[in-house]
């Protein structure tokens, strides 16, 4: 139980590659913070250098406010769980989940103990004279969980440990893993790339991008108030719709050249661009007219139907853009709808793709 | 390509079985002259069928003492031969061993350097390097000791080589985990990698085993007293071209003698050698 405090953290490599520019993250004692982010966004070395696998450049990492920078990854007191496992092949279950008790010099029956416990707790009491070899993905995968639950460690760290897994296996093992984690109460990082993962897991979510914190909050905070068109971008499934506009005196100007109504949108003159969720846009029957919402002309490149319901691609002022309805879609490719955007489900973004 | 055709299974068979026949029938012939009198054996055709002077033949070889190389009994080049080839296949593969490890996981300055070096003395095989190498061990006054036979044929670039490219195959993870663990270098060598290379392990000391039983130049020059020979260079100075004193009956029984601990190895470590050949237990 411990609180992780990130400040300035940076992660210089060789002379001139910058992984992790200034990173500020503070996770409160029994939190589990997700960093997510697209592969190479720095998310991976910052968790290795909380782990003490990466030397830190600059900065300061705080397990309950001791500062650990110079400690050895086993003097931190975290346990981590690596994307394939990492179990030594050559040991049993019981053997892998002792090992780093051993290593502590703890009494033999009381890791006992604790290997019976964390056994029962993942179920696997009926495979500790097993190899790994001879386990399942998921299995491993608990194995792996367990030998980080033996140590009763300050900080859980998982490196993408569901990559691996099958798509109904992971979404299981997501369900487990947080619930272990709530009922552990132990503070927690996880890193994936998978952002579905990180909106279910998160207590605190952090997105990255190149090296630095893109956004930091609750999942759905996040969700619903993207702080750059890169988070609007990569937090959602399909991503939000993003389309650029200018603004003239009348209105607004899509890229194709289309007017429309600017209905009190403050867009600066530099431009803007238009953000909303694939399951904002209303899709306008007749012509009815929405007040104190954009209306555009979509027109349709092709429907995707999912059973509860189907996405329609199409191209709203020469953007390619994604409208998610319920249910199933009567529309055609080469149709054209009238779409409604609610102004309050619209999001504005400067020129630089920060949120206004 | 496998088959099922009765016909060609049975020509691979003859085929087999004529090679087999082909190679063991020398092996065979010495094993029936083994059991001969000198007498027999000098005068042809020799007989197909074994004689009956086994006990007589290995009793005397083994400890009564052999004239032609000043009475020393092949049991004291069988113990020779044994501890040079063991300790040059165990020294062999602690050194590669600890090389590779350190080439692999530590990052130290010129360490590509060390493993360039390590990797050109391939190039430079005993016989080549022989002379300075005998000034060396002269001056060391390690003439007629194991430590001369054993110690310059201990260093292997290839034992290295394989043990590196081993040790690049574990994954990266592996070695994390066991640091989160709380392994250092010297407990990590000790759990982790020794386990995982037992298989190699077996393979290489198989090889360098036999390597170190048929040496046969260093020791020429290693070994002077009778008693220090190993017994591929006794059995070089129990034959004798000039004059018909030959004990030949003596002669093949330390042929045979000196075939059997390789093969009692390989056949003992059969199992693991051949897993270590074909498989990378990761």
């Amino acid at each position: 139980m411990a609180s992780l405090e990130l400040t300035d953290v940076r992660k210089v490599y060789g002379s001139a590659v910058e992984a992790v520019k200034g990173v500020n993250i503070s996770i409160n004692d029994g939190a589990l913070c997700v960093l997510v982010g697209p592969s190479g966004c720095g998310k991976s070395t910052l968790l290795r250098m909380i782990a003490g696998l990466e030397s830190i450049t600059d900065g300061t990492v705080k397990i309950d406010s001791t500062v650990v920078n110079n400690l050895g990854p086993a003097e931190r007191d975290i346990a981590m769980v690596f994307q394939n496992y990492a179990l030594y092949p050559h040991m049993k279950v019981y053997d892998n989940m002792a090992y780093g008790l051993r290593n502590r010099g703890m009494p033999k029956d009381e890791i006992d103990k604790r290997v019976r416990d964390a056994a029962q707790i993942l179920e696997l009491t009926q495979l500790l004279e097993r190899r790994p070899k001879e386990l399942s993905g998921g299995q491993r995968q608990r194995v792996a969980m367990g030998r980080a639950i033996v140590r009763s460690p300050k900080v859980f760290l998982f490196d993408e440990p569901l990559s691996n897994l099958d798509a109904k296996l992971r979404g299981q093992m997501r369900v487990e893993i947080k619930n272990l984690q709530r009922q552990l109460g132990v503070t927690s990082v996880y890193v994936t790339h998978d952002q579905l993962e990180a909106m279910t897991l998160a207590d605190i979510l952090v997105v990255m991008n190149g090296g630095v914190v893109e956004q930091i909050g609750a999942p759905l905070d996040i969700y619903e108030k993207p702080a750059s068109t890169f988070v609007a971008s990569f937090i959602g499934a399909p991503p939000m719709n993003l389309v650029p506009v200018t603004a003239d005196g009348s209105g607004l100007i899509l890229k194709d050249g289309t007017h429309i109504g600017a209905q009190g949108l403050a867009v600066p003159t530099s431009g803007a661009v238009i953000g909303f969720r694939p399951e904002d846009l209303e899709v306008s029957a007749g012509t009815d007219t929405h007040i104190g919402g954009l209306e555009l002309d979509l027109k349709v490149l092709g429907v995707e139907p999912v059973g509860a319901e189907s996405y329609v691609y199409g191209i709203i002022g020469g953007e390619r853009v994604v409208v998610r309805v319920a249910g199933r879609s009567t529309s055609q490719t080469e149709d054209h709808l009238r779409v409604i955007i609610p102004k309050e489900k619209l999001h504005l973004f400067n020129e630089a793709g920060k949120r206004i | 390509m496998i088959q099922n055709n009765p016909i060609g299974r049975i020509i691979a068979h003859i085929i087999l079985i004529v090679g087999i026949l082909i190679v063991a029938f020398p092996i065979y012939y010495t094993f029936v002259a083994s059991t001969q009198t000198l007498q027999d054996i000098i005068r042809p055709p020799l007989s197909l069928l074994p004689g009956g002077h086994f006990w007589e033949n290995y009793s005397s070889a083994l400890f009564g003492g052999i004239s032609k190389i000043g009475g020393v009994g092949v049991d004291r080049l069988l113990l020779n031969t044994l501890v040079m080839a063991l300790g040059i296949a165990i020294g062999k593969i602690i050194i590669s061993i600890l090389s590779a490890y350190a080439i692999v996981f530590f990052r130290f300055p010129g360490r590509m350097f060390f493993f360039w070096f390590i990797f050109i003395t391939l190039m430079l095989p005993v016989e080549v390097r022989i002379l300075p190498t005998y000034k060396i061990m002269v001056d060391l006054g390690l003439i007629d000791t194991y430590t001369g036979l054993i110690l310059p044929l201990m260093a292997s670039a290839t034992a290295t080589l394989l043990f590196r490219q081993f040790f690049m195959t574990i994954p990266g993870e592996l070695v994390e985990a066991a640091r989160v663990d709380g392994a250092g270098p010297l407990r990590f060598f000790k759990d982790i990698v020794l386990p995982l290379s037992k298989t190699n392990i077996a393979a290489l000391f198989v090889i360098l085993f036999i390597y170190g039983w048929t040496q046969y130049l260093w020791p020429l020059l290693m070994t002077n007293r009778n008693d220090m020979a190993t017994i591929v260079i006794g059995l070089r100075k129990m034959i004798d071209f000039t004059d018909a004193t030959t004990q030949w009956h003596l002669v093949m029984v330390t042929c045979i003698l000196a075939i059997l601990p390789p093969i009692l190895v390989v056949v003992l470590m059969q199992r693991w050698f051949v897993r270590g050949l074909v498989e990378t237990e990761k």
